[in-house]
């Protein structure tokens, strides 16, 4: 009683010191499938008998505290059996549970259906971020957190969404049954949406897959829930669920800004434009491990500014580029780094590659930049 | 204190028979409650260290956005908090039980094998200093969380090795302590107690042993196959050399489930024998509460991969885990009616050791209730990973686990110190460390059932307030421990005489024998009825 008194205490507290602009979230997020409102309603279902049994068998206990105490001169019977009683409380407590475990078999029965999909989207975790690849319709891309760093460490205020955005939401249309297939590139990541009641792990080397169907339309939000590292909390989920049209248009959209890229890579870049495109490639993708500056973290992440690999040459003398070399490096990855080649188009490859050399300190003399259509051709 | 000596126990051949004193005495002790005492100081000063990881932990956690630790940081606090923990501070503390109370609770002289006792006792210092000193390795500690899932725990550095290298060496210690308490049960108990006549706690540490030396090893061999993997060349969890890193997870969670169960079957004997004990009243249903301990054993071996709902088993696996899993509700609550029928009628009053008795049932009896809600599959899809579970261990493992440890601990203390404890000041512990256990996990239920996930170290602001609630009682909860040190201190200091009895209700060989508890105990055995 105690200290449930005291955590409401400062639960009140809390709310009056105006602290409370968000909600106290209390339960599982509203469910916008079939199957999340099963796991509500089961889990509901639960609450109520445990708090049911804990209520009745606490109850007996403490009445036995208030009643059987010796300084109100109760005096200590001495049986130590009773073997119907044994029995009673150990059948029913398995009745119980049987009950419980019928209706959970049917929504396992149902989770593991994924059968009949409309449309299939393969999903990839990186360290730390998501792949998305709508095989079907020839759209892919990589969908990062889009808070700030500068949110993260207060130096800006924190947005409503607070590590819970990225750049490129998954879109999906409503009403359509959407077959997940995951798979990780480096380490075990986890695909969690709460409101679909979907949590799947993403494993190196294998495909898993899981379903859903939204319900409503809207923008859903969810975290990777698998250890994977260092930025394992800034890597969110979001797939927005939108009508027939819109879904549509957007994949319009992701077909025309492919093709946009593609151009790109054919046209001659100045040394300002790949190191000002550069900055922002590096900064979504290379800052997490080798730092904001370059100045990396050291042994596990090395440091961008005066490394061997950002100042040495790049091409050999058969115009391929070298084995180790900034190129290799990013198009192959090698241990911890990852390749890129298939995550970024050449005009960011190009543009990080320059990037690394010209700036965080850096001032590369050996071949100082390096055009997309050289990528391009290198690939 | 020391008695004089003469040989009645040729089955082992200690020869130390007199009182050696200064450093050697412990470096070179054979004596059961000498290794106890070790055993449970050190148990202490790893919890107090761990629990200061955990305040950082909260302390980072304690609003939005990244203010004292960097994440990489963290998640070192978080794996090394979770490893101390559990093979530094528990499970040390219950060895520490078994080798004071097993031997006076049977009627035993010592421990069947007092220089494997030693070794068992001084193997955990490397390994914990493998532990500590990872920290300060290039790359920091280990910081893949304390289940180590590979591929994330082949990326990491040195610290991954001296950490699986601390986890070995813990095995060794605990197989060796747990042959050593199952010989001694099984050898050296006084003539007339037959095995259904040993206390509760006895029964349950003989089940635990037995956990033990069936666990370890796989461990042992999840960490071997990782450290291979890691060095030289293997591919047990790499996919593209042909491996699974499931594989892992179902090896270590083999383990890790059993493990569980180490943790808490100790506690569970703790708890049926103060309970009898403040009720003034015999253990209600005694045999069914050796049945149920043995059937939880059973069961606890098939139930692993209810850690593993997520990883995506086929249908058949998931069911059948699931199942096996609420099985094991049903034992658990016989002994959580047993407890309560044993206090039914009673005589009861509410020492300190009675008040944490009480707690444990209650609060370990919500975490179990909480268990269950996992153990539903579809449920638990939503709240694997998430703040729930840390809730849900936290009060199966500190109020079920850690509460019971300190309750034994005001509860036989006055036998191994010769004083009473300060009443006062342990019921002051008592209440702050139950009240600011609760404020710290209870919302953590909430948080997780609204989606933070664990092993983040910073979240999105509708979970500000339960974090900022859960880190204000993290602080207290650890600061009170520091109440329990100096009440700890105190009573070893002086105190009240302690009688030989102790407690008005307090039945057993250990009760016999005067307080303090001598150097040699039961040289002679006792008869028992
Ligand atoms: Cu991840």
């Amino acid at each position: 009683m105690n200290k449930k008194a005291i955590f409401f205490i400062s639960m009140m507290l809390l709310m009056a010191t105006g602290n409370a602009q968000a909600a106290y979230e209390l339960n599982l997020h509203a469910p916008v499938t079939e199957i999340a409102r099963q796991i509500y309603d089961l889990h509901m279902l639960i609450v109520y008998v445990c708090l049911g049994i804990l209520v009745i068998v606490f109850g007996v206990m403490f009445y036995s505290i208030y009643a059987h105490r010796k300084s109100v001169g109760h005096q200590a019977a001495q049986f130590h059996e009773h073997h119907v009683l044994e029995i009673i409380w150990t059948i029913i407590p398995a009745v119980i549970l049987i009950a419980m475990a019928v209706p959970a078999t049917k929504t396992i029965l149902a989770m593991k259906d994924t059968t009949a999909a409309d449309m299939t989207v393969k999903v990839i975790g990186h360290q730390w971020k998501w792949e998305y690849d709508y095989v079907d319709q020839n759209v892919h891309f990589i969908s990062n957190l889009s808070t700030t760093q500068d949110q993260i460490d207060g130096k800006s205020e924190k947005g409503e969404n607070y590590l819970l955005e990225v750049d490129n939401p998954m879109v999906v249309p409503v009403g359509k049954k959407i077959r997940v297939l995951l798979t990780a590139e480096d380490v075990i990541h986890s695909w969690s949406v709460p409101s679909f009641g979907v949590k799947q792990d993403a494993i190196p080397g294998f495909i898993k897959e899981t379903w859903f169907r939204a319900d409503k339309e809207g923008t859903y939000r969810g975290q990777c829930s698998e250890l994977c590292g260092k930025a394992h909390g800034f890597m969110p989920i979001v797939v927005e669920a939108v009508s027939d049209e819109k879904y549509a248009a957007w994949i319009e959209a992701k077909n025309a800004e492919a093709a946009k890229g593609d151009a790109g890579a054919d046209k001659e870049w100045t040394k300002e434009d790949l190191v000002a495109n550069g900055k922002t490639v590096y900064e979504k993708n290379c800052a997490v491990c080798h730092q904001a500056n370059g100045a990396g973290l050291p042994p596990a992440f090395p440091a961008m500014t005066g490394s061997k690999i950002a100042l040495g040459a790049i091409w050999g003398a058969d115009g391929k580029y070298a084995k180790d070399s900034h190129v290799d490096r990013l198009l192959n990855g090698k241990g911890v780094m990852p390749a890129w080649k298939a995550q970024l188009n050449d005009v960011e490859i190009a543009s990080v590659i320059t990037y690394e050399r010209q700036a965080l300190g850096n001032a590369a003399t050996v071949d100082p930049i390096v055009q997309p259509a050289q990528i391009k051709a290198a690939r | 204190m020391s008695t004089t000596t003469t040989s009645h126990h040729d089955a082992h051949g200690h020869d130390d028979h007199g009182h050696p004193t200064g450093l050697m005495r412990w470096v070179k002790s054979t004596n059961h409650k000498d290794i106890g005492t070790m055993y449970l100081w050190f148990s202490f000063t790893m919890f107090l260290f761990a629990g200061a990881l955990a305040m950082l932990i909260r302390l980072e956690l304690f609003q939005p956005g990244l203010q004292f630790v960097r994440p990489e940081v963290f998640n070192q606090l978080t794996t090394l908090h979770g490893l101390i923990m559990i093979f530094g501070a528990i499970m040390p503390a219950f060895v520490g039980f078994a080798n004071w109370q097993v031997p006076l609770m049977i009627g035993a002289p010592d421990m069947a094998f007092p220089r494997l006792n030693n070794m068992s006792f001084w193997l955990l210092i490397p390994a914990a200093i493998l532990l500590l000193a990872s920290f300060f390795v290039p790359g920091g500690a280990a910081a893949g969380g304390w289940t180590m899932y590979p591929p994330l725990s082949v990326q990491g550095g040195m610290s991954i090795d001296m950490s699986i290298f601390a986890l070995h060496i813990l095995g060794v210690s605990s197989i060796v302590g747990s042959i050593n308490i199952i010989t001694t049960i099984f050898n050296m108990r006084a003539p007339g107690m037959t095995l259904m006549k040993m206390p509760m706690f006895v029964w349950t540490w003989l089940i635990t042993a037995y956990l033990l030396i069936a666990a370890m090893p796989v461990l042992a061999g999840a960490l071997t196959m990782l450290i291979t993997d890691r060095h030289f060349g293997t591919h047990f969890f790499n996919a593209a050399g042909g491996g699974d890193p499931v594989l892992f997870q179902h090896v270590f969670w083999f383990f890790g489930h059993p493990e569980v169960y180490i943790m808490i079957l100790p506690a569970f004997g703790i708890l049926s024998t103060i309970i009898p004990t403040f009720a003034r009243k015999p253990l209600f249903g005694y045999a069914s509460m050796v049945y149920a301990t043995a059937a939880i054993a059973v069961l606890s071996f098939v139930v692993w991969a209810h850690h593993m709902f997520t990883t995506g088993m086929p249908v058949a696996g998931q069911l059948f885990f699931m199942y096996s899993t609420m099985l094991i509700s049903v034992p658990t609550g016989v002994k959580v009616f047993n407890w309560l029928a044993t206090m039914w009628k009673g005589s009861m009053t509410f020492e300190t050791p009675m008040l944490f008795a009480v707690a444990v049932v209650f609060l370990f009896t919500i975490g179990g209730f909480s268990g269950l809600v996992c153990a539903i599959l579809p449920v638990d899809i939503q709240l694997q990973d998430t703040y729930y579970v840390v809730a849900h261990f936290h009060y199966v493992l500190f109020s079920g686990a850690a509460m019971s440890i300190m309750g034994g601990v005001y509860y036989w203390i006055p036998k191994w110190t010769g004083h009473m404890y300060d009443e006062t000041l342990g019921k002051w512990h008592f209440w702050l460390t139950t009240i600011a256990f609760n404020v710290t996990f209870f919302p953590m239920h909430f948080t997780g059932l609204a989606g933070m996930p664990r092993r983040i170290p910073d979240y999105s602001q509708q979970f500000a307030e339960f974090n900022m609630i859960s880190s204000l009682g993290a602080f207290a909860l650890g600061l009170s421990q520091l109440l329990f040190l100096y009440v700890v201190i105190k009573c070893i200091r002086g105190g009240a005489k302690a009688t030989n009895q102790v407690w008005e209700g307090a039945h057993g060989l250990e009760w016999t024998v005067p307080s303090p508890a001598p150097f040699h105990t039961f040289e002679t055995p006792p008869l028992v009825k």
